[in-house]
């Protein structure tokens, strides 16, 4: 799932500043699933973010809504009726909700209520961990299931640093390596002498580096009107 | 598998003329000459006063075969460790430019290494570099576009082969360098470590230089395992060796220094050495601190020659570059002898 947290009030009221009547606006996927951005975060961050304007004698009044899934048009397309009456939206969606709602709705201000953090999973309650960065071209069949891109913090692909000991991280001890967890599990599988084979280096132009991405099927793409 | 994997790989065309130097270093030709190589290391300054290279270099002239450039150790931004390469092949002290992978992608690397042989350097140690949160830029991005390993391939194809790592030709052939390799035998998991090395034998490293070596018994596991799989025979293993400068000093290493053992013995010497010293006399207690640590330096260097396989020391002596010329003699290396001609 996309994990994302909410940011600090203190940061969400200097950005709603002089705006009087906002909408907030949820999603029901992967924030509701992190606790960031569901129903429930919503009714929340509107009660949090009207009691703070009260405060501060500047009243705003905060309507509160959740689509199913924000990242996608048809799902937002229904708030367009009535939202002529605010003069903002807060997305409590993540980055891909935010700017699905700012496209779909040029003229309006859609501002970000969450900081969208990484690709992951739960590993507890309350704590998520992250697992994917999204790099284009997968490498877990040669690292027996653990991500060095996401989870090594140098992304090394012939790992592990001189920096890993007692199988943790030299930026944070709290931080299993992701080398030395690749090294036990094929060790565990058999197939340790898989790390004795220079990985060369990788190509990036799959990952940010290569600009933004798109993903075209053919095989899915509806006919341009004319042919029809 | 790992033999196939140490073989050299074919060459890509018909081979240059045969060289009897890869790079023609004194550092390279020392080893030729079966010496037992010592080299020494060089922070350079956090601002650009050339004099401070030239001060420190003038220290290690004559009793190192070459001194090391560190490049933004500790991702600490400092005098750039070309140019601070190009101040010692200009006084005559040979430089082994240290590269990180953390601060340049292939583009710049190849780019500085080109210019790195321009200006005469012809030793380099390829490195994947500390974690910038460790420095004084936290927030900065890192690179690590390609890691150690395929940096050590890319410089050898580029000297051996002549060509740039996306498979162009470099029209005149490519840098004459001396490839070096960061070894930490003291990092985990162990059973890894002697992979690792031959990954970088196999990836075409000349030499290695480790980590600080505290823990002789782990040292000599680690090197039964080296000659055990023939690597010594592949490539010229120093062994990274640094006085301590005070008991703090040897418990900060012991506690706080990612991928390092420091046996409290040692830590119990250095603690020792101030007994009988007034509190107060602070200059007093640095002194015989500072002679103890270059004995204990000393005992490591002679224990390490006999350690089968070895081919040199590494003297580490940051910002104390005062202690090599005492540890070099103390260790019985010094004068230091001819290289191969």
């Amino acid at each position: 799932m996309i994990v994302a947290k909410q940011k600090p009030l203190s940061e969400l009221t200097a950005m709603l500043d002089g705006y009087r009547n906002v909408l907030a606006v949820g999603c029901g996927t992967c924030v509701t699933v992190c606790f960031a951005g569901g129903v429930k975060e919503v009714g929340i961050l509107a009660s949090a973010l009207r009691m703070a304007r009260r405060l501060d004698g500047q009243p705003m009044s905060v309507a509160e809504t959740t689509v199913q899934r924000q990242c996608e048009a048809e799902y937002i397309a229904p708030l367009a009726e009535g939202l002529d009456e605010f003069d903002a939206i807060l997305s409590l969606g993540c980055g891909v909700g935010v700017q699905t709602l700012a496209e779909r709705f040029p003229d309006k201000r859609v501002l970000p209520a969450l900081d969208t953090t990484f690709m992951g999973l739960p590993t507890e309650q309350g704590v998520w961990e992250e697992r994917c960065q999204g790099c284009g071209h997968c490498v877990l069949d040669i690292t027996g299931g653990i991500c060095p891109v996401s989870r090594c913090a140098k992304q090394l692909m012939n790992g592990p640093c001189g920096g890993s000991q007692g199988g943790m991280c030299e930026v944070d001890s709290d931080t299993p390596c992701a080398w030395q967890l690749i090294w036990e599990r094929l060790d565990r599988q058999g197939l340790a002498d898989r790390l004795l084979e220079i990985q060369p280096p990788r190509d990036w132009s799959t990952s940010r580096d290569g600009g933004p991405r798109r993903i075209v099927r053919d095989d899915l793409r509806l006919p341009p009107p004319e042919d029809v | 598998m790992m033999d196939q994997l140490l073989a050299p790989a074919p060459a890509a065309q018909a081979p240059a003329p045969a060289r009897r130097f890869k790079s023609g270093s004194n550092l390279e030709r020392m080893l030729a000459a079966g010496h037992f190589a010592v080299t020494g290391e060089i922070g350079p300054p956090k601002n650009h006063d050339a004099d401070v290279i030239r001060r420190k270099a003038a220290l290690l002239q004559g009793c190192v075969d070459a001194a090391n450039i560190t490049d933004n150790q500790t991702a600490v931004v400092r005098l750039s460790s070309i140019a601070s390469g190009a101040i010692l092949v200009g006084q005559g002290l040979e430089p082994v430019v240290q590269m990180t992978c953390r601060d340049r992608n292939r583009l710049a690397m190849q780019s500085d290494l080109l210019g790195a042989a321009a200006l005469g350097i012809r030793n380099v140690l390829c490195l994947t570099g500390d974690h910038q949160s460790h420095g004084n830029h936290p927030g900065a991005k890192n690179v690590h576009d390609i890691d150690s390993i395929q940096m050590v391939r890319m410089v050898k194809e580029m000297r051996d082969e002549g060509l740039f790592q996306c498979g162009e030709e470099i029209s005149g052939g490519g840098p004459p360098l001396l490839i070096g390799a960061a070894a930490n035998p003291f990092a985990d998991p162990f059973e890894l470590r002697v992979h690792r090395l031959a990954k970088k034998v196999a990836a075409g490293a000349n030499f290695i230089q480790t980590q600080l070596v505290f823990d002789m018994s782990r040292f000599r596991e680690y090197m039964k395992r080296v000659v055990d799989l023939g690597l010594h025979e592949k490539v010229a293993i120093l062994a990274g060796v640094g006085p301590l400068k005070s008991a703090g000093m040897a418990r900060h290493m012991r506690d706080k220094v990612p991928g390092m053992v420091v046996p409290d013995g040692y830590v119990a010497r250095m603690e020792a050495a101030v007994e009988g010293v007034a509190a107060e006399d602070k200059t007093a207690r640095r002194e015989a601190w500072r002679a103890e640590g270059i004995r204990i330096c000393i005992e490591q260097i002679q224990e390490l020659r006999e350690i089968e396989g070895l081919r040199g020391v590494h003297i580490m002596a940051i910002e104390w570059e005062e202690a090599i010329r005492p540890i070099v003699e103390g260790a019985g290396l010094f004068p230091r002898p001819a290289p191969e001609a």
